[in-house]
């Protein structure tokens, strides 16, 4: 599924990204590898967005580098981000799902053909020709799940892809996510559900006030967390 | 009170037994109008989405300049024109002046900024909304501006009507290099002020009434074919 060039690991050194005078992120040093489904977890404000953002070129960083294997501009094209509200185009499912394919030069009809199996995929087939921003909060979440991968990225951000969602969408955007990973696309997925990243996630990265306290795969930070930040989050305490 | 009542019953009878010179009238405003729009929206929708895309150290004082000129006196307009077309101008070799090409220059000076403002500020609202996607998806400046356009469509229409609306109704600058010569520059507006002076409100009042008619009718026809207002669409 995914393309021979690989565009990871992904280096981050010394990262650190501000905005009117304040500090938002870092300093971070982090390596995001080729493979597994990542799961940035914090509070609300911690950086998690901030991360996901910095590390696909959304957000300018103030210090320190972001790296991946390959020239830059290669990377970007092997990237999809999921944003946390679904940006809906003006336009109907199976048209917003092509986009990224008809941005690229993909002719047009092959890439609806491509939408249209997609769609059914992660089951929108029955709105495909109803208007993006007139479906369900869970639809269009779903949309913007099928418009990332599309493409088929090397690597996969999503920003809280489920919040706001009911327990059946959750469940079957996650069951798409499970899929893209076996297929062998590296997902990086910020939330602070719990029970999600239980479900999911094979390490997780734990952020608080900007920084990085834990970087560990996902059994032994739920068994055994490190810092007190971690403790009180997963025990669902106020995280000072 | 009666010279209005005449006058409205004759610009009845003109309109409806379809007199010749006002046909050539309306045919020639429309024309004129219509031409000068679109080749106004060609360069106004395109160049207020390329406001929205594109950072640059004077951009700020553009969209200023731009607005202000929202609101350029068309004599002035004229007079410019003019100046430009005469024969002792620097495209005076080109014999346009008092012809309805010249009145079309004019209007598409007088229209463009009109366009491009409007387009600028719905296009701003909707970069807002794409912004992120657009960069995330890696689209080009070009293909930013060219989704902008496409999926701004039916907002832009406003934009378009807009200027329609100031081109019909146009009479300062068209009337100084068209000269309103009969059956060559002659347009609705100034038809009417020909008409005025003379003393002729009957066929002033025709005129008038089927300017009228032409702005709204034109405005529900675009509304109709895009289908704005309508449950579902944008």
């Amino acid at each position: 599924m995914v393309a021979s060039a690989r565009i990871l690991p992904l280096e981050l050194t010394g990262v650190v990204a501000r905005a009117f005078g304040k500090q938002l992120l870092g300093p971070v040093d982090l390596t995001i590898g080729a493979t597994g489904l990542t799961v940035v977890m914090g509070p609300n404000g911690a950086g998690k967005t901030t991360l996901l953002r910095v590390m696909h070129g959304l957000r300018r960083i103030s210090a320190g580098t972001v790296v991946w294997s390959v020239d830059e501009a290669v990377a970007r094209r092997k990237q999809a981000f999921v944003f946390q509200s679904p940006i809906m185009m003006r336009r109907r499912v199976i048209d917003s799902i092509a986009f990224p394919l008809i941005l690229h030069g993909v002719d047009k009809r092959s890439a609806k053909q491509q939408a249209k199996d997609w769609a059914i995929r992660v089951g929108l087939g029955h709105v495909l020709h109803d208007w993006a921003p007139m479906i369900s909060g869970g639809e269009k979440q779903k949309l913007a799940v099928a418009r990332a991968l599309i493409c088929e990225p090397e690597i996969l951000f999503l920003d809280e892809p489920c919040a706001n969602l009911d327990g059946r969408s959750t469940r079957e955007i996650e069951t798409v996510l499970k899929q893209a990973e076996l297929a062998g696309i590296r997902i990086i997925m910020a939330t602070h559900n719990l029970g999600q990243a239980r479900r999911l996630a094979s390490d997780v990265i734990f952020v608080h006030g900007g920084k990085i306290l834990e970087t560990t795969p996902a059994d032994t930070f739920f068994d055994t967390p490190r810092t007190p930040q971690a403790k009180a989050f997963i025990q669902g305490d106020i995280v000072e | 009170m009666d010279s209005i009542s005449s006058g409205l019953l004759d610009a009845f009878a003109l309109i409806l037994t379809l007199d010749s010179d006002l046909v050539e009238i309306v045919l020639l405003s429309l024309r004129v109008t219509v031409t000068a729009v679109a080749i106004a929206a060609l360069i106004g929708l395109p160049f207020g989405a390329w406001l929205v895309v594109n950072r640059f150290r004077f951009r700020r004082y553009t969209i200023s300049v731009l607005n202000a000129l929202m609101g350029l006196p068309p004599v002035v307009v004229g007079l410019f024109v003019y100046l430009m077309l005469s024969r002792s101008g620097p495209f005076g070799v080109l014999g346009l002046l008092f012809t309805p090409t010249a009145m079309i220059i004019a209007q598409v000076i007088i229209v463009m900024p009109l366009i491009a403002s409007i387009a600028h500020q719905t296009i701003r609202d909707l970069w807002a909304e794409y912004h992120d996607l657009l960069i995330s998806l890696n689209a080009s400046r070009a293909q930013r501006i060219k989704v902008l356009l496409w999926d701004g469509r039916r907002a832009l229409i406003t934009a378009v009507l807009a200027g329609f609306g100031r081109a019909i109704g146009e009479v300062g600058a068209i009337m100084i290099v068209g000269g309103n010569i009969d059956h060559s520059t002659r347009v609705l507006t100034t038809s009417i002020a020909l008409e005025t002076s003379k003393g002729n409100f009957a066929f002033a009042m025709g005129l008038g009434i089927i300017l009228i008619t032409l702005a709204i009718a034109v405005n529900l026809a675009i509304h109709s074919i895009s289908r704005t207002e309508r449950a579902s669409t944008w």
